[in-house]
């Protein structure tokens, strides 16, 4: 401990029996692994931002709540609701990705060749990128493009303005 | 500046200490309070709100303290996103308000400051009622905080206490009665350091709020 500070007491406790002992290496395993679910589900919360929209919540364990001393029930109760939230938020970070990709691939298959995505329009959003913007195929020159086949990609940008329609 | 105040650990319950090794209560006594707004402390919390912006406050529950408090919430029931854990909950305050806000006295600022600067939380209690360093135990059947009825303390439920009488619940309720107050002769400063957490940053905690106080060292 640090210079500053003084111990006054130093919990004592009586050599502990062998079922004790078992159930306090339990408790012991079931809070690491605890520790390890809300790291990991803390990195897909972070991971998942800007979008959010992960559930990160977990039943409250039986009993009068508030913090206490969880039972060996309690803690597995926890990390498995716990592993279960966390396994559901990469899932979820995963299937957003492919969701990215795919978009990334359509965008680049537009900017290939707009006139075979007449009118497609992917967000930023969809790309897994900031902003409000809009890649959007539009005819260049207005109808003359549009009878003409002339096609080309365009990037809205702009958030619109609060209170604007 | 003022002599830092000692530190003092207080007693943890063994069943508490055995399910929780590295968690300790620290505290401190000071004299009361300088009279008056310091506006070094309010331009200090100015320049900490600049800190907490939207970025930092989904980032935060990754920093080692605020993850430390997070994993500790859930070994004890809490579910941090329901009960926010006191750095997280400043920083929500912090987003929703545009700023760190004064509170209002100069002992509400200077626990802020302590709060943003460490990641942890300080509690100030009147030193009648904290004569001796608080410590951690489970609440005795029966038990309630302070005098008033709607204060239960459900058995097992995790209080501070202080030769004998529980102050407050851990990271919950006060008892109202052992707020600091006018009349109060000085400052028990108190410092929960949960598993994970550095000395350093419980240590930290307190001497930043003793310094923010200008108070000196008790008696």
């Amino acid at each position: 401990m640090h210079s500053g500070m003084s111990q006054v007491h130093a919990p004592v406790r009586p050599p502990a029996a062998p079922a004790e002992l078992d159930e306090h290496a339990a408790r012991a395993l079931l809070r690491a692994q605890v520790a390890r679910l809300e790291r990991r589900l803390s990195a897909a919360v972070a991971a998942s931002m800007p979008d959010g929209g992960l559930k990160t919540s977990v039943p409250r364990p039986a009993g009068p709540g508030g913090p206490r001393l969880l039972s060996l029930g309690e803690l597995e109760v926890l990390r498995d609701a716990l592993a279960g939230r966390a396994a559901e938020a990469e899932r979820a970070l995963a299937e957003r990705e492919r969701e990215r990709e795919d978009a990334r691939v359509r965008l680049e298959r537009m900017l290939l060749a707009p006139g075979e995505h007449r009118r497609v329009r992917i967000t930023q959003r969809e790309l897994g990128e900031g902003g409000c913007g809009v890649w959007h195929v539009r005819p260049r020159l207005g109808l003359v493009g549009m009878l003409m086949g002339w096609w080309q990609v365009k990037l809205s940008s702009g958030c619109p303005l609060p209170g604007s329609r | 500046m003022s002599a830092d105040a000692p530190l003092v650990r207080g007693p943890v319950a063994p069943a508490v200490a055995a399910e929780f090794p590295g968690l300790a209560v620290w505290s401190c006594a000071v004299g009361p309070p300088a009279r008056g707004h310091d506006p070094g402390v309010r331009e200090q919390l100015a320049l900490l709100s600049g800190r907490f912006h939207g970025a930092r406050a989904v980032e935060l529950r990754r920093e080692p303290v605020p993850a430390a408090h997070r994993v500790f919430f859930r070994h004890v029931g809490l579910d941090p996103e329901l009960t926010r854990t006191p750095i997280e909950a400043a920083a929500l305050e912090r987003l929703v308000a545009g700023g760190h806000r004064s509170g209002g006295g100069r002992l509400e600022d200077a626990l802020l400051v302590a709060l943003l600067e460490t990641g942890v939380e300080v509690l100030a209690f009147d030193p009648d009622a904290a004569p001796a360093a608080p410590g951690l135990r489970t609440a005795a059947p029966g038990e309630r905080l302070g005098a008033d009825p709607a204060l239960p303390l459900p058995t097992g439920r995790l209080v501070l206490d202080a030769a004998g009488r529980p102050l407050a619940e851990l990271f919950g309720a006060v008892d109202p009665a052992v707020r600091v107050g006018r009349r109060s002769a000085g400052v028990r400063l108190v410092a929960v350091q949960v598993p994970g957490v550095p000395d350093i940053s419980a240590e930290e905690a307190l001497w930043t709020c003793q310094e923010a106080l200008g108070a000196p060292p008790a008696g």
